[in-house]
């Protein structure tokens, strides 16, 4: 028994599905993360109504709002590979994958500058291990980005620069973080 | 993505080399066929330690001495926990969901195979670090702070490989289906399949979260946010308990309503319903995720109503809403895909016998166990009850855990001549459908009424929780109750035993090949020749309709 055959299907954009998905789950990480945190500090301030979350550290805002705009710039320059990608354009879209490089340095340099900064001892208080979660975490999703960015220069410049899914999926992933960085910033950073 | 396989072939003649370069194959391999099998081996593996543990612990309950040192029991009930979820019913689902779904779309490979394999590895990895863990007295309550670590390590692990894997088995649904495969004519499994995925990927992400906030509070912090090894149940136990098993257990109701037109030789009516009913269990995922909030915010949980006459109609009403969409749709879900089941069967008798299969009654009746532990699940959120943190909550466990293992079961028995060109013997796997529901109900049904009697249930931290979980009223019937559901326990054992038995007698080749339609299923795998080639499709068929097998036998026929 045999089916009639047909053509091969088209490329039905998997590395694109697959990035969105991987963009739902992240979104539920940051979400549950970030959820558990508003609790928590939520209980330390109805146990301690004067008081103040965190207790004693200056958080650096200016740095903690430039990361927020580097993210945010990052996803002009991640849409610019794709829009140089569509043309062909190999010199714009090495280019705009640099700067993204770049940038996600930049984001994981600021962060590394925040904790230097505030200098929250880990061990020592009710702060210290909730923000270093979130914020770590959100690193680490910044530096998968970092890598997703390499891979994605190796696929689309080594040969293969007129298949633009993988710099649109790149694309999506920096739009994904930005997104969930905006609410981290929100929350560890602005709401007290 | 161009993948190449290692045949063992090209060894030679050496039994010994040519045994390695079979383990390299298996190892090393992107066919979506044997990444299924792996899990599914494991699996089954992980679900006969469960059965042990779980008998082990209906001895512990019944004895009135402790038959086991206490020292090993608090590690012992998590163990139970982490074997009957991670080791048995997510493996189990997830394996068959690999290897049969992209046969099903008419796709030549999973997407990202490589992604599946390495998630495979990555449970494994996880599931071993974890037991290592309990072995080492870590675990919930553990005792030693390094071993502690390593069990959330990795239940870290874990989390990640399945995701890894589950992301795969979407993609795969949503990218890969053969020309003219809309999603309305996805075959049932791969839609089940889809939802299972979308679940663990909406939901254990949360659970991987909050470990994280768990492992650095307890191996760097200061414990004081999350209760250090004590705090791990309250805050990830959520994931061993219903509702979120029931949304591994979806794929074992897609089994079953996949083979209900086939056993019945009908086309399926109203597949837009059925979608809906089996997407509605998937509502379980965000009843799952909500119940994290019991650690923070107990007057607000959203999976509990309760019926007191006092509160205002306005509290009542807020509480039912959430209630109703979180725990009730599953139910309704469930009740969905019976339903339909029912007319697929009444249309098909009206135009014949149907052909009842031991795959058929495995994953019918499994479907039942499940629907079981999902009515109890909504029966423990009615607060006035006093059902929840009761034995309640371990026997719909088992009824959801033991239920999708029968599903699953009926599924590799009905799928093995497309895995491995053999069928299963039906006059050896009937009486096996026997035993696995009569283990399944005996395990099962006396943890509820013990449930009902006021067991109490849960999984212990400490010392004075384990004496809880333990204390039993002797004088009354509740040593019946726990002998009872051991004796089940050790029932399903036996089932799974003789079953992993007859699959690897027919897996090494015994018994007659299989025809390439044995049980005249009506999508596209059962197109092609048994055992299904590695890359299944030579040619990738176009497909007209839902049940493009069905058409071409039964052409003109009634729908």
């Amino acid at each position: 028994m045999a089916l009639p055959a047909a053509a091969p299907p088209a490329p039905r954009r998997q590395l694109l599905v697959g990035t969105a998905l991987a963009c739902v789950a992240g979104t539920m990480l940051i979400g549950g993360m970030l959820a558990v945190f508003a609790l928590l500090r939520e209980r330390f301030l109805d146990a301690n109504p004067e008081g103040r979350f965190p207790v004693d550290y200056i958080i650096t805002e200016v740095a903690s709002n430039v990361m927020l705009m580097t993210l945010w710039s990052l996803c002009v320059f991640a849409q610019w590979a794709v829009y140089s990608g569509k043309r062909d354009d190999r010199a714009h879209t090495a280019l705009a994958l640099g700067i993204v490089g770049l940038l996600a340095i930049a984001f994981i340099n600021g962060q590394a500058f925040v904790w230097y900064t505030m200098g929250v001892p880990i061990a020592a208080d009710y702060y210290g291990p909730l923000f270093y979660a979130v914020t770590g975490t959100m690193t680490a999703l910044v530096a998968a980005g970092l890598v997703y960015t390499v891979v994605a220069s190796f696929r689309a410049l080594g040969g293969r620069l007129g298949e633009v899914e993988v710099l649109s999926a790149h694309a999506l992933y920096w739009y994904f973080i930005a997104a969930a960085y905006s609410a981290v910033w929100f929350l560890v950073y602005v709401t007290k | 993505m161009t993948t190449i396989e290692t045949h063992a072939d090209a060894a030679g003649e050496s039994v010994v080399a040519s045994f390695f370069a079979g383990l390299a194959s298996w190892a090393t391999t992107a066919d979506h066929k044997k990444i299924g099998r792996i899990y599914l081996g494991f699996g089954l593996l992980g679900l006969l330690g469960a059965t042990v543990i779980s008998a082990l612990l209906g001895l512990e309950r019944a004895a009135e001495s402790a038959a086991l040192q206490r020292d090993t029991l608090v590690q012992l009930f998590q163990a139970q926990r982490v074997s009957l979820v991670f080791a048995g019913v997510i493996p189990l689902a997830l394996g068959l969901a690999i290897a049969v779904v992209p046969l099903q779309l008419g796709a030549r490979q999973i997407a990202f195979p490589r992604l599946a394999l390495t998630g495979c590895y990555a449970w494994l990895g996880g599931l071993v670090l974890t037991f290592t863990a309990l072995g080492r007295n870590g675990g919930v309550g553990g005792g030693t702070p390094d071993a502690v670590d390593l069990f959330l390590a990795g239940h870290g692990l874990m989390i990640l490989g399945l995701l890894a894997s589950a992301g795969s088995v979407a993609v795969t649904v949503l990218t890969t289906r053969a020309p003219g495969m809309t999603m309305w004519r996805v075959p049932l499994f791969s839609w089940s399949a889809l939802v299972s995925a979308i679940g663990a990927v909406v939901a254990l992400p949360v659970a991987f979260g909050a470990i994280i906030y768990v492992f650095i509070d307890h191996r760097l912090g200061t414990q004081l946010n999350f209760g250090g090894a004590e705090g791990i149940g309250p805050w990830i136990g959520w994931i061993f308990s219903v509702p979120m098993v029931i949304v591994f257990a979806i794929p074992a109701v897609g089994v079953a309503a996949e083979l209900m037109p086939v056993t019945f030789k009908a086309r399926q009516p109203l597949r837009g319903v059925l979608f809906t009913g089996i997407a509605f269990v998937g509502f379980a995922a965000f009843a799952a995720v909500t119940t994290q909030s019991f650690v923070t915010s107990p007057d607000n949980i959203a999976t509990m109503v309760s019926l007191d006459s006092d509160q205002t109609f306005g509290a009542f009403l807020g509480d039912l809403l959430p209630f109703l969409t979180l725990v009730g749709v599953p139910v309704l879900g469930l009740l969905m895909v019976m339903g339909l089941g029912g007319l697929t069967a009444k249309s098909g008798m009206a135009h014949g016998r149907p052909q009842i299969t031991a795959a058929f009654l495995f994953s019918f009746l499994g479907m039942g166990m499940v629907f079981v532990g999902v009515v109890g699940t909504f029966l423990m959120g009615i607060a006035d009850l006093e059902i929840a943190g009761t034995a309640m909550e371990e026997g719909a466990v088992l009824y959801v855990v033991y239920g999708a293992a029968m599903g699953v079961m009926g599924g590799i028995a009905f799928w093995a001549p497309k895995l491995w060109g053999r069928t299963l013997p039906e006059k050896l796997v009937l009486p096996l459908v026997l035993l696995a529901l009569g283990g399944t109900v005996l395990a099962s049904l006396p943890l509820y009424i013990a449930g009902f009697l006021g067991q109490a249930g849960g999984i212990p931290a400490s010392d004075p929780d384990l004496e809880t979980v333990l204390s039993l009223d002797y004088a009354g019937s509740a040593s019946l109750w726990n002998v009872l559901s051991m004796i089940g326990s050790i029932l399903m054992l036996v089932a799974v035993l003789a079953f992993v038995g007859l699959m690897m007698k027919t897996f090494v080749g015994a018994g007659a090949r299989a025809a390439d339609n044995p049980f005249g299923g009506h999508t596209i795998e059962w197109s092609r020749p048994s055992p299904a080639p590695a890359s299944n499709f030579e040619h990738v068929p176009t497909v007209a309709s839902a049940t493009p097998v069905f058409d071409m036998t039964h052409e003109g026929s009634r729908s």
